[in-house]
């Protein structure tokens, strides 16, 4: 009876597929699948896609959903190449994660441009929905400001007034460092040096020492990936943290805090809008993902779930995948999760959230490989987002 | 209490020692450097991709075979050096009868298969390698607190550059390899193995870099690309000094690290390019490297 | 640069010669031949990957110019394909230059910055002018990591096409492509031009005995000098078409890597020979387009095609198709 079932249920499915309300969609997943964010986003990204198609039941609804994936390795123009070319000749509907800010504001003009769907959850500039914001683009999990807003705001509200900065010396890391300076500010914090280190760097040694000595209560780490572990080893290595001085990642991932070990991470203050640990929903499903990718999510990759499933949902509210439609659904329609709960995207692109402010656990408080965090505070969604005024954004009236 | 430029005295007797810690991975790298092309006469572009090997396989004896950070400072640099010495009897051998250039291809060909292989296989986020515990925690000097370990960098790099600069200049085997590096067919006819000692040579400059990338590994990430762009920065310091003397080499080596070291005080944007700006101002005035023979 | 090799006296570029300085019959057919596959091929495949080709094509060829007919081997030519394309960017962007003026802009800053660091690098010879340019590359890059104007990370980014001599829109990408295909064959055809004069006949001697031209009175310096500022700005043409064709500058340009994928297209394709490195510019670039899923494996594979380049074929493809044929190609 069992098997009669099955084929029962699969011609349906068949024809359902083979119906008029069949729509075909492809999601490219485009990420670092070989560089430093590969292991925040990677491979990973598209599990966690995978997996929004199979617990939205795609096929039952009579989506068929193609997922293709490729590499941008952190390079605008790999990534803009391959953007054009899904688009114009492979067919792809929408494009999803994107890490590094600098290929995704190239896919975010070509998607543009090509009147796609763009679903970002790997990069970081809040300029996704502010000054460059696009009718056809979704920015999930995190931004600059957050960050900033996150670690800064509550870092001087934690008692921590005196700032240093170590700032990787590209606009990337400028940008960090001036966002997060006038939060620091604006919370009544004092700014009282910062170095501006060579990028990519290895040896941070001189610049810590620098911040030592400039006796900070906060030393802020303006920088990302490699530059942000070797920077914290060594700080360790120095005895900074025992020297009384809290260090702030500005753009830290649970994948880093793993990497480096609680022996050397203890103690770091950062931002996050995801853990695996927050809620039996977030844990039931990183248990499934970790069967799979064999590691915990990162809140990126949590995001490509959610910012998939949500698109999905859009899709069938619609009926078909027109992009201008979509787009307005997913807009209209609240979100709904298990990672990050109830939200809305908003009319500038940016999906809110609650993000929270974690420290990282001391080794003999860590029950495990991946019990890492304990939450300080949790950042309320309307707190934790520019507001939609703010951003510059033309789709804001 | 007086100050140089701004500076007070203390903070920058702490970046100079930092600096000559810096100094002692260049010394180290354009030694092996220095000793692979006095005999071979290529430019070993794998040197960065070796170093970064030593790291590594410092880190799986740990973690695969729990064989601690002692040991591995022998067993880790003898492990890649026979790996160099496969790939100096299998590949770089047969082009000794041709351009050096080749040889430089062949290299940078090799560092990217093994950087390629090594980023497939453990990412790139880097791998944890606790610092031994003997060496953790560091010295109050009064200017600076010295960690140990960084302390011990600096020693174990002047041992083995000291007592490769004593193998190479003092000892019979070292006249050998000397007497080789200007005119192996001579050599040779004395009834040394000639061919045998340019790929003990290639080992032992390599096994120079592993050692490096073994004393790198508790302080920098243990990372695929460590080495890569480290190695530009080696090229530059090997420019600077020639390659004409052993002693030579480690002396730029220590040197470029302290004047990096007073950059990253003074003009921390410049530090990166120093080094390579420094290359620049010798070229102009002896083309030759400060302490090169005329080509 | 051969006067150190004294042992066998094998350089790296003689490996096929063509001396004479009539153009031959089948050049000119080949040439012909390639103008009309230029021609018809974007009808028949992706005009933006074409693109991405023929700029290749023309980076390695002016790389060749100065490895295969001058003997020097650069290691830091991604510094002019890269500042080019940085400056052609910034021209059309900011200053809105039409295409055209873009490009020669960054053509000249290409020469430019070869004259600078062509004065340096000849002052040594062989390996050690590698690491030189190596060296000088990697300061370029940290530059325009640095620099305000570059964008950091981000490049320079919506770059506008343009319209050509301000008549002829180029945002369709037909219209670019027949313009790109223009810059590139007339840039083949200088480099051509180069190689048959008498000046290329007088490089030629110093590649194969530097020590013999300076005592024919040549001054070898001078001779070094123009030749790589010639390749610089030839290098620098690609990356400025380059920019305009991807609306994008960006970091990748001036890295150390392109500077390497550019030295593997020309062994791969043949160095010293006319028509190799557009071969093995196509090659590299069809290749990477098509293993680009292969994250890593992308790095492995092009340096095993080196090491097996290097160990078994130095003549490169249209090296050995050329000793085959026993006819210069």
């Amino acid at each position: 009876m069992k098997t009669t079932g099955k084929i029962l249920g699969a011609l349906a499915g068949l024809l359902m597929a083979g119906s008029a309300y069949a729509t075909d969609v492809k999601i490219g997943v485009m990420n670092d699948r070989s560089g430093i964010y590969s292991d925040i986003g990677g491979e990973g990204s598209v599990i966690a896609a995978r997996m929004a198609v199979e617990d939205f039941g795609a096929a039952d609804k009579g989506i068929n959903v193609e997922i293709v994936s490729a590499d941008h390795q952190n390079k605008p123009d790999v990534g803009s190449n391959i953007a054009r070319q899904w688009y114009d000749t492979e067919g792809v509907d929408v494009i999803a994660d994107v890490p590094t800010s600098s290929v995704a504001l190239a896919v975010n003009d070509i998607t543009r441009e090509k009147n796609k769907i763009f679903l970002n959850s790997g990069a970081a500039t809040s300029d996704l929905t502010g000054a460059k914001c696009s009718p056809n683009t979704v920015h999930w999990t995190y931004d600059t400001w957050q960050l900033a807003h996150g670690t800064g705001g509550a870092m001087v509200a934690a008692g921590g007034k005196t700032w240093f900065f170590l700032t990787a010396d590209y606009a990337f890391g400028h940008a960090l460092e001036r966002d997060t300076a006038a939060v620091v500010k604006e919370a009544g914090g004092e700014v009282i040096g910062s170095v501006k280190t060579p990028f990519p760097g290895t040896d941070f040694s001189s610049f810590l020492l620098q911040a030592q000595s400039s006796g900070a209560q906060v030393i802020g780490l303006a920088n990302a990936g490699g530059d942000t572990v070797n920077s914290m080893k060594q700080a360790a290595e120095f005895g900074i943290t025992q020297g009384g001085q809290a260090i702030a990642g500005l753009l830290v991932f649970v994948n880093d805090v793993h990497a480096l070990g609680l022996d050397i991470a203890q103690g770091l203050v950062l931002t996050e809008t995801f853990y695996w640990d927050l809620n039996d929903q977030t844990r039931e499903w990183s248990a499934r993902f970790e069967k799979t990718a064999g590691k915990k999510p990162s809140m990126i990759q949590a995001g490509v779930y959610a910012a998939v499933l949500h698109y999905l949902k859009a899709v069938e509210a619609v009926g078909d995948k027109d992009p201008t439609k979509v787009m307005a659904k997913m807009k209209e329609m609240p979100t709904d999760d298990p990672l990050f709960g109830k939200g809305v995207v908003r009319a500038d692109g940016r999906k809110t959230h609650d993000a929270y402010l974690f420290r990282v656990k001391k080794p003999d408080q860590s029950e495990g490989e991946w019990d890492l965090y304990e939450t300080v505070a949790t950042i309320p969604a309307d707190k934790a987002f520019r507001p939609l005024a703010d951003g510059g954004c033309e789709l804001v009236k | 209490m007086f100050e140089l430029l701004g500076i007070p005295p203390q903070a920058l007797f702490g970046q100079l020692l930092l600096g000559l810690i810096n100094g002692s991975f260049y010394a180290l790298l354009s030694l092996g450097l220095a000793i692979i092309f006095g005999l071979l006469n290529i430019i070993n572009f794998t040197h960065g991709a070796q170093y970064m090997m030593g790291a590594f396989v410092a880190w799986m004896l740990l973690n695969y075979l729990g064989i601690n950070y002692w040991a591995a400072l022998f067993v880790a640099p003898v492990i890649v050096g026979i790996t160099g010495v496969i790939i100096e009897r299998l590949l770089i051998s047969r082009l000794y009868h041709l351009d050096h250039l080749y040889g430089l291809l062949l290299t940078f060909g090799l560092a990217l298969i093994i950087q390629g292989l090594f980023r497939n296989y453990y990412g790139i986020s880097g791998l944890p390698y606790q610092i031994p515990g003997v060496l953790s925690g560091g010295q109050n000097l009064g200017f600076m607190f010295l960690p140990n370990y960084r302390g011990w960098v600096i020693v174990a790099s002047l041992i083995v550059c000291l007592a490769t600069w004593f193998i190479i200049e003092k000892t019979r085997l070292g006249a050998y390899l000397r007497a080789a590096t200007e005119n192996p067919t001579l050599v040779g006819a004395f009834g040394i193995n000639v061919p045998r000692m340019v790929t003990l040579t290639y080992g032992f400059g390599v096994a120079l870099a592993a050692f490096a990338g073994v004393l790198a590994a508790p302080i920098y990430a243990v990372n695929p690309n460590m080495g890569a762009d480290l190695i530009i920065v080696v090229f530059a310091v090997v420019v600077i000094g020639g390659m004409g003397s052993i002693l030579g080499s480690i002396v730029t080596g220590f040197g470029l690290g302290l004047i990096e070291g007073l950059t990253r005080v003074f003009y921390p944007e410049g530090s990166a390019v120093v080094i390579f700006v420094v290359m620049a101002i010798v070229l102009l005035v002896k083309p030759a490297g400060l302490f090169g023979r005329a080509a | 640069m051969m006067a150190t090799d004294t042992e066998t006296g094998a350089g790296v570029g003689p490996l096929v010669q063509s001396h004479s300085t009539s153009t031959p019959r089948h050049h000119v057919a080949i040439f012909a031949g390639l103008l009309v596959f230029g021609l018809a091929a974007p009808f028949l495949l992706y005009p933006i990957f074409l693109m991405k080709v023929l700029c290749f094509v023309l980076f390695a060829c002016a790389f060749n110019l100065l490895l295969g007919f001058g003997g020097l081997l650069s290691f830091g030519h991604a510094a002019f394909f890269g500042s080019a394309s940085y400056a052609s960017a910034h021209a059309a962007k900011i200053w809105g230059f039409n295409p055209e003026l873009a490009i020669l802009f960054g053509t000249g800053c290409a020469a430019v910055l070869g004259l600078l660091i062509g004065s340096l690098a000849i002052r040594r010879q062989g390996i050690y002018f590698a690491m030189v340019t190596l060296a000088f590359a990697q300061m370029v890059f940290f530059f325009s990591l640095q620099a305000p104007f570059t964008g950091g990370e981000d490049g320079i980014q919506s770059v506008p096409r343009g319209h050509l001599f301000g008549l002829f829109d180029m945002a369709p990408d037909l219209n670019l492509y027949f313009f790109v295909l223009a810059i590139v064959f007339a840039g083949l055809l200088a480099i051509y031009r180069i190689i048959h004069s008498p000046f290329g006949q007088v490089l030629k001697a110093i590649r194969d005995n530097e020590q013999r031209s300076v005592s024919l009175g040549y001054r070898v310096n001078r001779y070094k000098l123009l030749v790589f500022v010639l390749s610089a700005m030839l290098a620098g043409l690609a990356g400025a078409t380059k920019a305009i064709v991807f609306q994008l500058a960006s970091l990748t340009d001036v890295y150390w890597t392109m500077s390497g994928e550019v030295v593997l297209m020309t062994l791969l394709g043949g160095m010293g020979t006319v028509f190799g490195p557009i071969v093995g510019a196509a090659i590299i670039v069809t290749m990477q387009n098509y293993l680009a899923t292969f994250g890593a494996w992308v790095t492995v594979i092009q340096g095993t095609i080196f090491v097996i380049s290097v160990m078994l074929f130095r003549e490169g493809v249209i090296g050995i198709l050329s000793k085959a044929l026993k006819k210069p190609l």
